[in-house]
């Protein structure tokens, strides 16, 4: 079997749990990333995805288990693992500009000043922001104008891997909206992978091609892989128009309001740690379907 | 709104400056009496230069406020007014002059505002006179206060600033450094100046040395506090973007401490500009401290307090230096 792009191979991560013993977070989580695919991870808070995360970014060791990257195992932080944080992460006395040449710089050292300025105006008009604008101070940007100069700065520099970290949890709904959309464009016309984590079940399926849910943990594992059989490009007014939509949300709903919960606790021998792949789609004749359907249910079930 | 703001405090800070001056006008203000003249008559006059005294003398007696009964007694001495002085004027033969008479109140010790006045004038008109070892132009004696402090400081920022550093991204150099600042931070900066002397043996080191030391603590502790403090998102960002461990020094946490580093330097140059007073007048020689001692000890508080004034607002200007390096560095997160 082929490795996909990204291979994350049974990782547990383990802490000390300050009474001499260890806890531990997330047991033989296994799963892949194919390249240009845009995934994300979901799961209740403490099921270790930001760990997962920061060891995909290199800035964490796992206490067990490797991350293969392009054929490569992962060590250390790299250029090639670019990432958005939560809380932006711009360094507060450059202007929004001068943050995303500070990546692009590090990323093309041979570049010429006005080269490096042109492509990093050029990516921060993709997320929507030009003129006067990028010469402002991150202090005097809107908590939105923050994370999209933060999404600039990671696209700008080309990485074989996005790390998007809860990039939108800071920020207000309608915001969140439209930085979606950003992030949606910029994306088409790049062709980046990108790992996500999120906790909006909407967002994730706008924005993902399959979703991975986490149990709770300790003890957490990446239980299913759930396919978005909803084509692209998606905007987030159509997609709920889609057959799928709905099926695909009370399956993630019913996951981790029941199952994830179910599934939790359980020390997994490392057999069969792939989480299993999920797809719904009910503009087929015959949905093969293997959980209970959950279609018919409410949302709020 | 602001400007009103403005406006009035700068009205109310001359209001306090004009009530100050007149309080201290008037609690210094003695008015100068001099010996009250007297008159005489025409056979006052003539009797007395039938004792053969000479009309100058008796005018200038009559001027010390001596009356005839006792002008009498000195004519009748025989003696010219130059052998009266040389065996030690009046009152050394037993004649005195009577109490309401006497000599001119001197006015009060203490200066009043005017005479610093005047003697500030002076200061600012003739800063770099240079009339002897111990009378030179205030300009040039701050000038060598502000050269012991500028070489002092320097030093010890280069010392202090990567040092600083050091120990902020070490834990281990933190702790094991620690102690001996911990110890060598709380001690008087002049306690260094016997042993400076001592190892040193010059004088200006010496008091170099001790602008050196007590400038170096602040901007230790200060450096090392704000590189140790640093957003460990910000040093994330560094890593992901693989900088080295130099270019992260120089591009993210040398700009990310600045402000806690730039406070230090502040407190510093502060603290040495408060030294270099104390040790000057301990070690003497140049410099505004020992001007202040050196007039001091003449008695000249006028131009005393004309030196001490000139410390403050060299101070504050040195102060105002840092503020502004402050406010250029300073960002908002």
């Amino acid at each position: 079997m082929a490795k996909p792009f990204l291979s994350v191979e049974r990782l547990t991560q383990k802490f000390p749990d300050g009474a001499g013993g260890a806890l531990t977070v997330f047991e033989n989580a296994t799963f892949g990333v194919e390249k240009g695919e845009f995934v994300c991870i979901l799961g209740h808070s403490g099921c270790g995805k930001s760990t997962i995360m920061n060891v995909l970014a290199g800035l964490a060791e796992p206490t067990t288990g490797g991350v293969i990257m392009d054929g490569t195992e992962v060590s250390g932080p790299s250029l090639d693992r670019g990432v958005v944080f939560q809380n932006y992460s711009l360094l507060p006395w450059l202007s929004a500009l001068k943050n995303v040449t500070f990546g692009v710089r590090a990323r093309y050292q041979d570049w010429s000043k006005t080269k490096v300025e042109k492509h990093a105006k050029e990516f921060l008009a993709m997320v929507g922001l030009e003129g006067d604008v990028v010469y402002r101070k991150p202090s005097q940007l809107s908590g939105g104008m923050r994370q999209r100069v933060s999404i600039a700065r990671a696209f700008a520099n080309h990485p074989k891997l996005l790390l998007l970290d809860e990039p939108f949890g800071a920020l207000d709904a309608l915001t969140r909206g439209t930085i979606q959309e950003e992030l949606l464009k910029i994306w088409g016309k790049t062709e980046q992978t990108v790992f996500m984590i999120t906790h909006d079940i909407d967002e994730a399926i706008l924005l993902a091609d399959r979703i991975l849910l986490m149990t709770n943990g300790p003890f957490a594992r990446v239980a299913e892989s759930v396919e978005i059989t909803i084509p692209r490009p998606r905007n987030r007014t159509e997609i709920v128009e889609h057959p799928n939509y709905y099926a695909i949300r009370n399956h993630l709903v019913q996951f981790l309001g029941q199952h994830s919960k179910d599934l939790a606790g359980q020390e997994n021998s490392g057999e069969n740690n792939a989480p299993e792949t999920v797809r719904i789609d009910m503009t087929q004749e015959a949905p093969e379907e293997e959980d209970a359907s959950p279609h018919l249910r409410a949302v709020n079930d | 709104m602001l400007q009103k703001l403005e406006l009035r405090s700068a009205v109310l800070s001359l209001v306090i400056l004009f009530v100050g001056l007149f309080i201290w006008h008037f609690s210094t203000y003695v008015p100068v009496t001099g010996p009250v003249g007297v008159e005489f008559s025409q056979e006052q006059t003539d009797a007395l230069k039938s004792q053969n005294m000479v009309a100058e003398d008796i005018e200038f007696y009559a001027s010390q406020g001596v009356e005839f009964p006792q002008l009498e007694q000195i004519a009748a001495l025989g003696l010219s007014r130059e052998m009266i002085d040389m065996a030690g004027g009046i009152q050394a033969l037993g004649i005195s002059v009577p109490d309401e008479n006497s000599a001119p109140a001197p006015g009060s010790l203490f200066p009043s505002p005017s005479q610093i006045g005047v003697e500030l004038w002076a200061t600012i008109t003739d800063p770099f006179y240079v009339a002897g070892t111990n009378d030179m132009g205030y300009g040039i004696q701050m000038g060598y206060s502000l050269l012991r402090v500028i070489i002092g400081y320097t030093l010890a920022a280069a010392i202090a600033i990567p040092l600083g550093f050091l120990i902020g991204m070490s834990p281990v150099f933190y702790r094991a450094l620690d102690p001996y600042i911990q110890i060598l931070r709380p001690i008087s900066p002049l306690a260094w100046m016997p042993i400076a002397l001592f190892t040193i043996g010059d004088s200006e080191l010496s008091s170099i040395f001790v602008i050196f030391i007590c400038s170096l603590w602040p901007m230790l502790s200060n450096t090392a506090f704000g590189v140790a403090s640093v957003r460990h998102d910000w040093v994330n960002v560094a890593r992901t973007h693989e900088l080295g461990a130099l270019k992260t020094a120089f591009t993210v946490i040398l700009p990310a401490a600045a402000p806690t580093i730039v406070t230090g330097m502040r407190i510093s140059i502060g603290i040495a500009w408060l030294v270099i007073v104390a040790a000057e007048m301990l070690v003497g020689g140049t410099g505004i401290g020992y001007v202040v001692w050196n007039e001091w000890n003449g008695l000249r508080l006028d131009r005393m307090i004309v030196a001490i004034l000139l410390i403050g607002v060299v101070g504050m200007l040195l102060d105002a230096i840092f503020g502004k390096l402050q406010r250029a560095v300073t960002y908002t997160e």
